[in-house]
């Protein structure tokens, strides 16, 4: 399980200085990122930051406008059988071909991919409890996803993406779903370039996270390093400051009178000897959660997002 | 051995890991040369990245909890005494902040805490004390 060396270092996926434009707006804005091998990374973002688009661009279904995309080294536009032969995808809205059987999507499927592995997908079937005679356009949306799942699994290949795997499910669906995907790491140490919505989900799964929002990537890294990095700090003050105090490395100041919390990004010790200097002592100290640390890093825009989507 | 993840929690999954079987040897439930599950299986039990599971097990290791044994398993240390106390220490320091923490809030001082805490350690009955 654990990669050699030289293996880990190989890029499965390497992204530079993309940027993509619809119409007037900027959905990928100078984006750069690499995924390197038997390594999972979880792409988050809200609602419309461009994570989608950035997927697309993997699979070679966009064009880079501006930057570079190279998968395995290739070029995913230019060269596709040599790109989506070796990825398996699953796309959020789950385009399955409607009129066939599950006993037919396996069989057209096996039909795709040379190194399709018929026992694992009659394993995952079983496992995922799908009636072979099911026509997919009867498929529950929990069965769809996991058919869909299903398809990018078992060919084993070597890197998987997966566009919001577990998005509209169930939480019963939603972990034998994960129990796979976990599982498919575990086995072969496969690579895997996921997004979603759901931080816990990002959580359990990645390695490295990137949190996207706007079309810009807004923070990358090994995901223990990024929580690691981030603490939720109370301040109380001898008096009170009248104005959010000014901390470096600050992210998200909130409070009033005596007491505020700052989400900060940086080394502790750094922020006792700030407190002091404003005049204020630490007086609880926590590991910022993932959630905190996303809403600091894109709330501003996060929500300006929910509100643009309630006005459409 | 039973770990329970919790989102809410704010630490990362693998330090909760980590803080569990600490927890778990100092309380004596995991037991000295007794065997954690193997990386694959605890993750695929707490669903989470095996890679996770792997960093936790070399951290225990390196605090000297359990040892690696070659070509089986990750084994609980039979050196397990002398750190044990050392965790329960740290297990009770990190209650002792919070209590300090609060006695601060709420006006009590160090003497005042302290007398209390004798006298609720005099009312405790016998058996939960032992």
């Amino acid at each position: 399980m654990t990669p050699s060396p030289d293996r880990s270092l190989r890029p499965v996926i390497s992204i530079a200085g993309l940027s993509r434009r619809f119409g007037p707006r900027l959905a990928l804005d100078n984006v750069s990122l690499d995924v390197t091998s038997g390594q999972v990374l979880g792409l988050v973002g809200a609602n419309g930051a461009g994570k989608t688009t950035l997927i697309k661009h993997v699979l070679g279904l966009l064009k880079p406008q501006t930057g570079s995309v190279r998968v395995f080294g290739r070029d995913p536009v230019a060269d596709p059988p040599g790109v989506l032969g070796r990825i398996g995808f699953l796309s959020e809205d789950r385009d399955l071909p409607m009129w066939m059987r599950v006993a037919e999507l396996l069989r057209y499927s096996r039909a795709f991919y040379p190194r399709w592995d018929a026992d694992y997908a009659e394993g995952l079937r079983r496992q995922f409890q799908l009636d072979p005679a099911a026509r997919i356009k009867h498929l529950s949306r929990g069965e769809l996803a996991k058919a869909g799942l299903l398809v990018a699994l078992a060919h084993r290949p070597e890197l998987l993406v997966l566009d919001e795997p577990s998005s509209g499910l169930d939480p019963l669906v939603r972990r034998e779903m994960l129990e796979a995907i976990v599982r498919a790491v575990a086995d072969e140490g496969r690579t895997v370039f996921f997004s979603s919505h759901l931080l816990d989900e990002i959580e359990r799964v990645s390695d490295r996270i990137a949190m996207m929002d706007s079309g810009r990537i807004v923070l990358a890294g090994p995901l223990t390093e990024i929580l690691e990095s981030h603490h939720r700090l109370t301040l109380r003050f001898e008096r009170p400051p009248g104005r959010p105090p000014a901390m470096a490395g600050a992210l998200r100041v909130s409070g009033e009178g005596l007491e505020w919390t700052v989400l900060c990004n940086g080394a502790r010790d750094e922020f006792a000897a700030a407190a002091k200097r404003l005049g204020a002592e630490i007086v609880a100290e926590e590991a910022a959660s993932l959630d905190e640390i996303f809403l600091a890093r894109v709330g501003r825009s996060a929500s300006a997002l929910a509100t643009g989507e309630e006005l459409k | 051995m039973q770990l329970h993840l919790s989102p809410r929690d704010g630490l990362p999954i693998y330090r909760q890991i980590v803080n569990q079987v600490k927890y778990l040897v100092a309380a004596g439930r995991l037991a000295p040369g007794e065997e954690l599950p193997p990386i694959r299986a605890l993750a695929e039990q707490l669903v989470i990245n095996p890679n996770t599971v792997a960093r936790a097990y070399l951290e225990l290791e390196q605090a000297g909890l359990v040892t690696k044994r070659h070509g089986s398993g990750t084994y609980v240390s039979d050196a397990g005494s002398p750190l044990k106390r050392a965790e329960r220490l740290k297990l009770l320091t990190q209650r002792v902040d919070a209590l300090l923490a609060e006695a601060h809030h709420l006006d009590t001082g160090l003497d005042e805490l302290i007398t209390l805490i004798r006298h609720r350690s005099k009312n405790l009955p016998p058996e939960e004390a032992k």
